[in-house]
């Protein structure tokens, strides 16, 4: 179906939030501010803006250790997510989180898991209870081309195909885990070739193209919602940062891999084509930009003015009452 | 009073929380034929061969809102489901503030003595102890298996059965009115004033014949079962410990690092309790061994009513 301006503007305003937010937490963790593990999105924006674009406030992701865009995308506010990265009591995780473990139950985001793959088998179980709630939502969990070589993916779409689970399978493949490509540690090679070993449906896309994730989600959820079983949307993409931000971790990738990726940046090829069909103009541009910036801003505020979490606080929640 | 096996009580007990909450589900790689009837083939899921699966799609839907029950079968098993039971069931609750529930129940036998071998045969539950944030059960008797199963289908959190393999088929008095047993709540099976015995698992059986035969002798055994590893019932064992000033813990799990460790070391840093011993806590325990299949290495690697005995002598001193 043709996108409707609106649309556009919307897909390119959540790609857009999401990369500023991201720039922040580069810019806040080298100046020291922010600490810990951080894993930047910046360069897959393309792939939560087109999917999440579909789903509902009732459907359900899961999400891995690079997960502040789907939570962006999924509507999660961006002081708490701030918060949370910098570890004060107002975060979403009361600041036992951190950046790789934000959720927010009340809007469907079930949670970020920071071990490889772990999040497949919990998405089986969102999608059960969606069949189960028969109301037509649906699931949807993100992972990486490494989750592909752990057993828990290849469980998640047994169970998926047998039980015609309303599953979306989002696979961001940006060709590397850490610093091992995927040539070197998956042998089937093409990684659509396993959902196909199980009868799963599936496409791949240029994972930078917006537009061409949101089309094939949009065929993808249409099925989901129907219960015509679950569908495997690989998106081919590339991280610009390392695995993590670090002073320490090498980044052992060819440079012009990178190089040559990064001209095919998501936000920028998709303000090039916005600006080319007139539906966006530089002074409009600009002033979404002022707006999201405002946003990040106000976030990093809101999170700087927060209390640190008491030492204490550390015996709460371990237990549900 | 009606008498029933363990079995038939903890599937009651499934039977009645699955009547009262339609958000419920049970996952399991067989199929239990009475719970597939009454409650369909929706609710009642044969699992393909894949633990880890079926333990993390628990947390899945326990985060959408539905309960879970997902038998395991052998703790052996439980092992290829690591990953979802400790890295995620254990720490979601706390990792996300406790914004969400996770009501899950998982089940899984343990113990040996059955000629099952090295991997079918083990008792875990003390590596499930180190890492926070299950509450665990070691229900001993058909009362006490419903009755903490209830209890467990109530709970908001991940809670861990073990379940002996030994004692599915065990009978005993069951009340048909319904009933709750609380977690942290040890049972004192056998009052007595000598010797303070903590028996786990199984073995709780077995101390209570050691203490029928010993009564006999004029040695006053009192047993108990604490039913539930986490939380546990420490002072019902600190107050029996300043009562009869002697302690033996007896579990068939491995001795190192194992639950006997940690009750003799909660009991004697009580400095109450510490104060009345009259020797040194011994604990009868499993040996360090892989469970061997051949009969009189199986036996020789597991506590018996004979071991029992020579530790209780042993702390009487004689």
């Amino acid at each position: 179906m043709n996108l409707s301006k609106k649309q556009k503007i919307d897909l390119f305003n959540t790609m857009l939030t999401i990369r500023r937010f991201e720039e922040r937490l580069f810019d806040e963790f080298y100046a020291g501010s922010i600490t810990g593990f951080v894993h930047s999105y910046i360069g897959e924006e393309a792939i939560a803006t087109g999917v999440i674009a579909h789903l509902k406030k009732e459907d359900r992701i899961v999400s891995h250790h690079r997960g502040h865009g789907h939570c962006i995308a999924k509507g999660a506010d961006m002081k708490r997510m701030m918060a949370e990265i910098y570890g004060r009591k107002t975060g979403y995780c009361k600041g036992k989180g951190g950046s790789m473990h934000i959720a927010d139950f009340s809007i469907g985001m079930l949670g970020a898991d920071g071990i490889v793959g772990a999040g497949l088998p919990i998405a089986t179980g969102a999608s059960i209870a969606a069949q189960l709630e028969g109301k037509g939502n649906v699931a949807a969990v993100f992972f990486g081309d490494g989750a592909c070589q752990e057993g828990e993916f290849h469980e998640a779409l047994n169970l998926a195909s047998l039980w015609k689970l309303p599953l979306l399978f989002v696979c961001e493949n940006n060709g590397w885990g850490v610093n091992t490509s995927i040539g070197e540690s998956f042998g089937a090679k093409e990684i659509t070739r396993v959902p196909d070993a199980f009868h799963i449906a599936h496409k791949t896309v240029d994972g930078n193209d917006v537009e061409r994730v949101y089309q094939a989600a949009e065929k993808a959820v249409a099925r989901l919602r129907k219960g015509s079983g679950p569908f495997f949307l690989e998106c081919k993409t590339y991280r610009w940062h390392k695995h993590f931000l670090s002073d320490a971790l090498p980044d052992l990738r060819p440079k012009n891999e990178l190089e040559a990726w990064k001209k095919k940046c998501p936000v920028k090829a998709y303000e090039t084509k916005l600006l080319k069909q007139g539906i966006l103009t530089p002074k409009k541009i600009a002033a979404m930009n002022a707006k999201i910036m405002d946003a990040v801003e106000e976030a990093n505020q809101y999170a700087l003015a927060s209390p640190f979490p008491k030492p204490q606080d550390a015996l709460q929640d371990i237990y549900s009452k | 009073m009606r008498e029933i096996t363990y079995d038939q009580a903890a599937l009651e007990a499934i039977q009645e929380e699955f009547r009262r909450d339609p958000r419920t589900v049970h996952m399991a790689t067989d199929l239990p034929p009475e719970l597939r009837q009454e409650f369909g083939s929706d609710r009642i899921r044969v699992t393909p061969i894949a633990e880890n699966n079926f333990v993390g799609a628990s947390i899945g839907l326990a985060g959408s809102g539905f309960r879970t029950v997902a038998n395991i079968r052998m703790a052996t098993f439980g092992f290829v489901a690591l990953d979802q039971m400790m890295n995620h069931a254990a720490k979601i609750t706390y990792m996300f503030g406790g914004q969400a529930k996770f009501p899950i129940l998982y089940r899984m036998t343990v113990g040996g003595g059955f000629q099952g071998a090295a991997e079918h045969s083990i008792s875990p539950y003390s590596m499930y102890m180190n890492v926070p944030g299950l509450k665990i059960l070691l229900p001993t008797t058909p009362y006490d298996v419903k009755g903490l199963l209830k209890t467990a289908l109530r709970d908001n959190n991940p809670v861990v059965s073990f379940e002996h393999f030994l004692l599915g088929g065990t009978i005993g008095e069951v009340p048909e009115k319904e009933y709750f047993i609380p977690f942290g709540k040890a049972d004192i099976k056998r009052k007595g004033t000598d010797v303070t015995v903590v028996a786990l698992a199984k073995m709780v059986h077995e101390a209570l014949a050691v203490a029928e035969e010993l009564a006999g002798k004029g040695i006053s055994l009192e047993v108990i079962d604490p039913r539930t590893l986490i939380p546990f019932d420490k002072q019902t064992v600190i107050r029996s410990v300043k009562k009869t000033g002697r302690l033996v813990v007896v579990d068939e799990a491995c001795q190192t690092c194992g639950a006997a460790a940690e009750i003799i070391a909660f009991t004697t840093s009580d400095k109450s309790a510490f104060g009345k011993l009259k020797s040194a806590p011994v604990r009868v325990c499993g040996m360090d061994i892989p469970i061997p299949f051949s009969p009189p290495m199986e036996k020789f690697a597991l506590p018996d009513k004979k071991k029992i005995i020579r530790a209780v002598m042993n702390v009487l001193g004689d």
